[in-house]
């Protein structure tokens, strides 16, 4: 962007994102050690993952599957063969100082991927999605990368699979990425083949310019020559969706002001620091890299051409919120509250198949989500314990207990200590009082409340609720008040 | 058991299953092939204290066979070489024509076998590091069809380029040597089931000297400019063999003569990236120096690599350049297709292409160290093989009148050993 366009009014903003997701997969691309996190540093490592001399990549085929059903759910073109290039740049945590990736003939190609940002749907192009090896981590120790004393080296992670999703530049906001990301990982979930909880599951780099809003076309795109022209920054570092939304607004904000200030953009390369909650400028000169890419000859073509037929994916969360709304009278709401992730969709169907919908829908899109985040905790926390959560419904469902008891009391103290229902309900003396208890208690408010009772009798409204709270305190709050006022009622007019 | 002509890097033994195919016998084996336990130093001082946590598979397959394995040979660095000159460990002289080099780069594994100090040995052969070898201490070495054997465990010089194969006194126990290290592995994925390409295993028993009716095309190309002495002791033999009952004919590769050009730029860049994971880190000479890691590193492949090594990673990352790619490994890339193709068309009328496998005899010891030119094109003749993925034999044919070796080199269509270990076996 040139200083003249000063009125930033008239720039609209072009952002393209590289995702790069691990798949999650029991072993590694390509080699047969596990992908499981490990305490112990080089753990799970052998001479293919450590890039031993004479070791060679055998692919594991889970890695190319889950990768064909990430194109299916996006949409993309499957080639009849697939290959892996050799990514040549030498850096301390590369094993074998090139990285086996894809290149000229990439999993999936030309697909999109829309979701809802602010009430309204967006649809955006992904140029490409390959495959690739992660390298292993780096630990500083005594200091940063530049201060460290030394560096310790942990190939645990090296070999995991990863997916590099390449997208068209058609953002044109920080919320619409956030939006995309939140979608991307939804969706990669309902595949089955990414979690979010994994430390460094997600990583973006993100493509920021700013263009003179003219340039736009109105279909929303943007002329390859305009942005080619633009001064663009590469934003890395980024770890999370709401981290994404954050430095790209930053990013943003700070390019606008530098036009606004007659100052050029520089084309450069920056680091998100997420606890500043600034990008840093890491190279003043951007260098063209040049990765001498050639064909990886240890990894013969593999043909995937009727893998797309073969591979079955799960209804996907748009379908299945859709199908929630005609098939269980739900708002679009509560919908998509419960196809958020695919655990709590399957989670709800369940109660829903048990019980009642309608229940089930109240229980599991209010209550249970509305607790959980009241404690920032997520639907994967509790995973475990969805019997003992179908179970408190069962005991609302069959009136063992009242439903504020059950979500007062019980979930919160199963959330927060841990219990199950049936141990808190008996604890806690929940358990729907019987109707002798009940009668009793009126029986006995009303022989101890006489001057209510006149007043009940003069006419005074106020008073059949006094009476209603005298029996809900003798009961322990285990009755039910529309049953105490019909026993009140039927008793004084008796 | 060290040898007077350096052949061995690491003499140290070891023993194999009792019971085999090669029980009783020696088989020793290249520096470049990983074996569990005794280091693995492919020729350089990056490696020399590189001992490997695992077995090659063709390693796995000669213990499990009940071969015993005598020590670790000779060899140029990493493979890159063809007199056994370049090793970090000291050049090996030729056993049978002392004051000559081996051959390389599988030299050290030639000559234990050319002076009876292993029975067998197995080498590798990226442009012809078998077969020259072979031709230089007058034994016999085959270079199998690329996939017949598996390279896991093999440290990669050229990965597109290379196969393990079997130097030994004789066809028939070069053949031998071949059953037990071929077949498919699930860790190289390059590997192919000879049986579903049409073939079998039966190597040995191929090789019966039986060459009556055998026709074998002679591409003329592969004579022009050798030595005098080479082309005289070729002819001779052909001579030989069609006294016995083959026919030959001549054919033209117009390909190859581009083949040493390609080959070399493949090999190369092949290289840059295979040797690019040798930076001090885990191997070498590491810490001690000033700067960043990429200073580190340079420091590290300074001190480790020597200078042929140096000169082919150079000239390989500059063809792999953007700028320069399509140039260079593109155009190669195009050249190696072309080859193929030439070979595919000659072998289409003939069993198997007979030439000198190298068009010199054995150089003198420090003769073309200083002239890599020269040295490179001294595989005119056994690298178009290794760009077709084809198998090919070298065997003994005769002597200069120096009395220096000449080995005879036949080529067959892919997974066709059985042709070139019947058409060699005529011979030795």
């Amino acid at each position: 962007m040139t200083a003249q366009a000063a009125e930033t009014e008239d720039l609209a903003t072009v952002i393209g994102l590289e995702v790069h997701v691990q798949l999650e997969t029991d072993t590694k691309i390509f080699c047969g050690c596990s992908t499981e996190p490990a305490e112990e540093p080089n753990a799970n490592t052998c001479p293919v993952c450590l890039g031993l001399p004479g070791a060679l990549p055998v692919v594991n085929e889970g890695a190319v599957e889950a990768a064909v059903r990430v194109g299916k759910a996006i949409d993309a073109d499957i080639p009849e063969e697939t290959t892996f290039h050799r990514k040549n740049y030498y850096y301390p945590d590369l094993p074998k100082n090139f990285q086996i990736t894809q290149y000229d003939a990439p999993i999936c190609a030309d697909g999109e991927l829309e979701f809802s940002v602010g009430g309204e749907r967006r649809t955006v192009g992904i140029r490409r999605a390959h495959l690739e090896e992660d390298p292993g981590s780096l630990q500083h120790k005594g200091g940063s990368i530049d201060t460290a004393d030394y560096t310790l080296v942990d190939y645990n992670r090296a070999g995991t699979p990863l997916m590099e999703i390449v997208t068209r530049p058609d953002f044109r906001s920080a919320d619409e990425v956030r939006a995309f990301l939140a979608k991307l990982e939804e969706v990669l979930e309902y595949l089955g083949v990414f979690d979010s909880s994994r430390d460094g599951s997600l990583r973006v780099d993100a493509n920021l310019s700013l263009v003179d809003a003219d340039d736009v076309a109105a279909d929303g795109t943007v002329d390859e020559a305009v942005l080619e022209a633009a001064n663009r920054t590469e934003v890395k570092n980024i770890s999370s969706h709401r981290g994404a939304e954050k430095a790209l607004a930053y990013e943003e904000t700070r390019q606008k002001n530098a036009i606004e200030r007659g100052r050029a953009v520089e084309q450069e390369t920056r680091h998100w620091d997420e606890s500043k909650g600034v990008t840093l400028s890491m190279r003043s000169k951007e260098e063209e890299k040049d990765y001498r890419y050639f064909r990886e000859a240890d990894l013969p073509p593999l043909r995937v051409a009727d893998w797309r037929e073969r591979l079955a994916i799960p209804e996907l969360p748009d379908a299945r919120r859709e199908r929630f709304q005609a098939e269980y009278g739900l708002s679009e709401e509560a919908a998509s509250k419960l196809t958020s992730t695919k655990q709590v969709a399957d989670f709800f169907e369940d109660v829903a198949e048990a019980f009642d919908p309608d229940l089930a829908a109240t229980w599991v899109a209010d209550e249970l989500l509305g607790e959980l985040n009241y404690r920032d905790m997520a639907v994967t926390d509790v995973a475990d314990r969805f019997d003992e959560i179908e179970r408190l419904v069962e005991l609302v469902a069959t009136d063992e207990i009242t439903a504020k008891n059950a979500r007062e009391t019980v979930l919160r103290s199963m959330l927060d200590d841990g219990e199950g229902p049936d141990e808190i309900v008996e604890e806690a003396g929940l358990g729907k009082t019987s109707g002798d208890e009940v009668q009793q208690a009126v029986e006995a408010a009303i022989e101890e409340n006489p001057d209510a009772v006149a007043d009940y009798h003069d006419g005074e409204d106020g008073a059949i609720n006094f009476l209603v709270g005298q029996v809900m305190g003798k009961t322990g709050g285990s009755a039910d008040p529309g049953d105490v006022n019909q026993l009140l009622r039927e008793e004084l007019e008796g | 058991m060290s040898t007077e002509y350096n052949g061995y890097v690491t003499a140290e033994r070891v023993e194999g299953a009792e019971d085999g195919p090669l029980a009783g016998r020696t088989v020793a084996v290249k520096d470049n092939i990983s074996t569990e336990g005794v280091r693995t130093t492919c020729g350089s001082a990056m490696l020399a204290d590189y001992v490997p946590p695992y077995d090659a598979t063709v390693v796995e397959r000669l213990k499990a066979a009940g071969a015993t394995i005598p020590g670790k040979t000779n060899m140029d660095e990493f493979g890159m070489g063809t007199t056994t000159e370049t090793s970090a460990f000291g050049a090996v002289e030729n056993p049978v024509a002392p004051g000559h080099v081996p051959g390389g780069s599988s030299g050290g594994s030639a000559a234990v076998v050319a002076a009876g100090d292993a029975d067998l040995a197995l080498g590798s052969d990226t442009g012809g590091s078998i077969r020259c070898p072979a031709a230089f201490c007058g034994v016999v070495g085959i270079k199998p069809t690329y996939g017949l054997v598996s390279r896991y465990g093999l440290v990669a010089y050229a990965n597109s380029l290379e196969q393990i194969g079997p130097i030994a006194p004789t066809v028939e126990e070069a053949a031998e040597l071949l059953e037990v290290i071929a077949g498919p592995d699930e860790r190289d994925a390059t590997t192919r089931d000879a049986r579903e390409e049409g073939s079998d295993y039966e190597y040995a028993a191929a090789a019966d000297g039986d060459i009556a009716g055998m026709e074998v095309g002679i591409p003329t190309e592969l004579l022009d400019g050798a030595d005098e002495a080479v082309v005289e002791t070729f002819w001779d033999a052909i001579d030989d063999l069609e006294a016995r009952g083959v026919t030959t004919h001549e054919v033209e590769l117009p390909s190859v003569e581009h083949a040493v050009e390609a080959y070399y730029v493949i090999a190369m860049s092949e290289a840059s990236s295979n040797l690019a994971r040798f930076d001090g880190v885990r191997y070498g000479v590491s810490g001690g120096f000033d700067g960043n890691w990429n200073e580190t590193f340079a420091r590290a492949r300074e001190e480790g690599f020597g200078d042929e090594v140096k000169r082919r990673v150079l000239l390989g990352t500059y063809a792999l350049s953007a700028g320069y790619h399509d140039k260079y490994y593109q155009k190669a890339q195009d050249a190696r297709a072309w080859i193929q193709a030439d070979f595919d068309e000659a072998l289409a009328e003939a069993d198997v292409l007979a030439s000198p496998t190298m068009p010199v005899p054995p150089m003198e010891l420090g003769e073309s160290l200083d002239d890599p030119l020269t040295m490179y094109l001294a595989d005119a003749n056994t690298t178009p093989v290794n760009l077709a993925n084809l198998p090919a034999i070298s065997v003994p044919a005769g002597e200069t009148p120096e009395g220096l070796p000449v080995g005879l080199q036949f080529v067959g269509p892919a997974f066709g050993e059985h042709a070139v270990i019947r058409a060699g076996s005529a011979l030795a």
